[in-house]
């Protein structure tokens, strides 16, 4: 088939047409997912927030409903979709295989996602976005998921496929780039994540129609995490990439070893597919053992993974500000890092916050014990608002402020405020989850729209911190809204508005990546070793809070009621 | 050379590793392996864990069992609703139904002693969250969950529903006394 590629004259990167059509598509139709989640997490704030209780129970359920499945589902899968077709077109210089079918992929997921959303929004289908049976919606709201599966599972397939376009055509020589290969995990364990999801959400749908009697509500449950809790791991796979591919564009930075990086994404296509497993601690329904098994063997690989990353991505920065000559004590090259570049600071905000917050809080949560503290309450979405959304959408928000000008050849409307956005987003978000985790720990619940109870038989007066808690999140909350309404509108802002930029030169014939230039001039790895001691400093902090906070948890489990 | 390049060295998985990547990859290596050491530890030593004592069963069956034993047990009961408060022989069974959307009914303990528990849904997923001590376990249907619990403390406790089952979850209220 017929294509041109264009070279574009600021990142000097390669856009094939229909990869380039194709990531606008995605990433748009993502903005918009994510604005109407955006506008759903401002009701839901204005709901629990104690003062102010804003809508009513059944409009509340549906909205929450709304909010996770449009968010979690739809703006990510949307925006990784345009990742992959960046990860193997862009960065291997290649042709799209199969564009036809990542159209067709595209379309489905539009229109899977538009179902689903009627489906909740005509209000017979409030059953949170894990649906768990035998509580049941409408059989479009199944269905539509469905169709977004499988048109995702078609953007990796096309994916993969482009991969296999770029050996063929010979693009690159030697191994994928590392941004690549993490891209790869991602979309490997996006196969599988699909292929669970269609084991329960095909079943649920038959039953939905009464062709099937009836689903076990404890197996549904443990196949459904098959899909729920993979799917972050492609989110986290995709996110770490993100933030490599921010540190090679911005920095020119190199892993500081590719062994050890690319090793780490292995492991998560190894172990954390069964991390599902702690979604089930406080189940009945699975032993002791195999809890302990799971959450142990099987996710402290992945958290060690996690770790790695959370190691090399600064390293890998510092290593590079180090070679430009910021050297000066142990943090001049954070320093002088560029404070002020949108896709640097929510990158490393994005960093930061999923380390320290996500990541501590998320093997805390996981421990098979400690997590009756804390099963289903207010501390779950506070901890994985750290994750999915400091973690990937923020790191996905600043990428796409590099792709605005590069990707849709427009200038950045308003450059002063989309300096403050990361900060505005990533700050109130980082204490919105904070604060979500202080109430969780007192024990609000989730899914919750009473605090106060009316029309129970009982009264239970939560402990006023409770409330101070949930007022809190009431303004971070607020904040939050207000730091991505933003992003939104710089971005589509400058998708219309922005001057539009030279395109670059177009050729019929892609231009394959050079031969190692670099190899030859400087004997590339080993002789030129950077220390990297402000990484280590930084990997210490994370260690040590690591730890308090875990053992503080032992602590505070070991004063409930006994239990066996 | 960077990390949206290939390798710059074709043969990288030779490169030596630093030791400083080394030493962290120890130390995150360590570390799970206290995490997973911790919770064996706690299975042995620790004084809360969750029960592994779980059967199939029909919502049906559940609930005779616990109308056998609220009939055999009961002590007053409370609210215009005459909710039966019944008392849990010291080291013997209780039933807790998860409906919606309510508790039933509601248990009196004493502090120190142990119970099993018995804990079903007749319907939808539920939450039991005990409040303010915060134990959160999952309540499914087709499950009859027996905990063994031991209070610690005299007082009035909440059972509030943490798991989303409808419009009526938020007042989904249970009641726990322990003298
Ligand atoms: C300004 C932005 C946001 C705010 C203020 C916000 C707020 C909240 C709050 C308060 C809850 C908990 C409600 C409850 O359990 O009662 C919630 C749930 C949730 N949020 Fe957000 N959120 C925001 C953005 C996002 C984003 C970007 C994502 C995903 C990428 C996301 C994913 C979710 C999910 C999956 C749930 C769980 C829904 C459920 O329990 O079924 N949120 N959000
Ligand atoms: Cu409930």
């Amino acid at each position: 088939m017929a294509t041109t590629y264009r070279t574009c004259p600021i990142s000097g990167m390669q856009f094939e047409d229909q990869a380039e059509k194709l990531m606008r598509w995605n990433a748009v139709a993502g903005v918009l997912w994510l604005l109407v989640g955006g506008v759903t997490a401002l009701l839901v704030i204005l709901t629990r927030w104690p003062a102010i209780k804003l809508l009513p129970a059944d409009q509340f359920y549906l909205i929450l409903t709304a909010h996770g499945i449009d968010m979690l589902i739809l703006w990510i899968l949307f925006f990784e979709m345009a990742v992959l077709y960046f990860a193997s077109s862009v960065l291997l210089r290649c042709r799209i295989a199969t564009p036809k079918i990542a159209w067709l992929g595209f379309w489905l997921m539009v229109v899977g996602g538009i179902i689903t959303n009627v489906a909740v929004f005509q209000g017979e289908s409030s059953v949170m976005f894990t649906s768990y049976v035998p509580m049941q919606a409408q059989p479009h709201f199944y269905l539509g998921i469905i169709l977004v599966a499988v048109g995702a599972l078609l953007g990796t397939c096309v994916f993969f496929g482009t991969l296999v376009v770029a050996k063929k055509d010979k693009t690159y020589q030697g191994s994928l780039p590392l941004v690549t290969f993490g891209a790869l995990t991602a979309a490997i364990i996006a196969t599988f994540t699909i292929l669970s999801g269609a084991g329960i959400l095909i079943p649920t749908f038959f039953w939905s129609m009464g062709w099937i009697k009836e689903i076990d509500a404890q197996l549904y449950r443990m196949v459904w995490w098959g899909l729920g809790h993979s799917s972050q791991q492609i989110n986290v796979a995709a996110h770490v990439s993100v933030w490599y591919l921010t540190a090679a564009v911005l920095f020119n930075a190199k892993p500081l070893s590719e062994k050890v990086s690319r090793f780490a994404f292995l492991l998560y296509i190894l172990f954390l597919q069964l991390a599902s497993a702690h979604h089930l601690l406080s189940d009945p329904g699975m032993s002791a053992e195999w809890k302990v098994l799971n959450t142990s063997y099987f996710m402290y690989f992945a958290v060690m993974a996690s770790m790695i990353h959370g190691f090399t991505v600064p390293g890998a920065i510092e290593a590079a500000q180090r070679r430009r000559g910021f050297t000066n004590g142990i943090f001049e090259w954070l320093r002088k890092a560029p404070w002020g570049n949108p896709v640097f600071s929510g990158m490393f905000i994005s960093l930061v916050s999923f380390g320290f917050l996500g990541g501590i809080s998320g093997v805390v949560l996981g421990t098979e014990q400690i997590n009756m503290l804390m099963h289903n309450t207010f501390y779950v979405p506070g901890h994985f608002h750290t994750t999915v959304v400091s973690g990937t959408t923020l790191a996905f928000m600043s990428i796409t402020f590099l792709l605005v000008p590069v990707l849709f050849r427009r200038e950045l409307i308003l450059p002063k405020l989309c300096q403050i956005q990361p900060y505005l987003y990533g700050i109130s978000m980082g204490i919105l989850g904070l604060v979500m985790m202080g109430a969780g720990t007192l024990g609000v619940s989730r899914r919750h729209w009473d605090m106060a109870f009316s029309g129970a038989p009982f009264q239970y007066e939560w402990p006023g911190a409770a409330y101070l808690m949930m007022g809190l999140t009431g303004i971070f909350g607020v904040i939050a809204v207000i730091g991505g309404g933003l992003w939104i509108l710089l971005i589509v802002g400058s998708l219309l508005f922005g001057k539009k930029l030279d395109g670059g030169k177009v050729s019929d014939k892609p231009t394959p990546i050079p031969a190692n230039t670099q190899a030859a001039s400087a004997v590339a790895h080993g002789s030129d070793h950077v220390p990297v001691p402000g990484t280590v400093i930084l990997a210490l902090l994370l260690f040590v809070s690591f730890v308090l906070y875990y053992f503080v948890n032992w602590k505070y489990l070991s004063e409930v009621w006994l239990l066996s | 050379m960077s990390a949206i390049l290939p390798p710059s060295d074709r043969l990288w998985w030779k490169q030596p590793i630093d030791k400083v990547e080394w030493a962290w990859i120890g130390i995150a290596f360590v570390w799970g392996m206290i995490m997973f050491g911790m919770m064996i530890y706690w299975h042995i030593y620790g004084k809360q864990n969750l029960s592994n004592e779980a059967y199939k069963i029909t919502p049906e069956l559940f609930a005779a069992k616990a109308e056998k034993f609220i009939d055999e047990n009961t002590i007053r009961t409370e609210t215009d609703q005459h909710i039966p408060v019944v008392r849990v022989p010291p080291g013997g069974d209780g039933y807790l139904i998860a409906r919606l959307w309510a508790w039933y009914p509601i248990l009196e303990l004493e502090e120190g002693q142990t119970y099993k528990i018995h804990l079903s849904s007749m319907d939808y997923n539920h939450g039991f969250s005990l409040q303010p001590v915060n134990i959160n376990i999952q309540v499914i249907p087709g499950y009859e969950h027996v905990v063994k619990m031991t209070p610690t403390k005299k007082g009035t406790y909440a059972i509030v529903c943490n798991e989303y089952c409808g419009i009526g979850h938020s007042w989904m209220l249970g009641r726990i006394y322990v003298k």
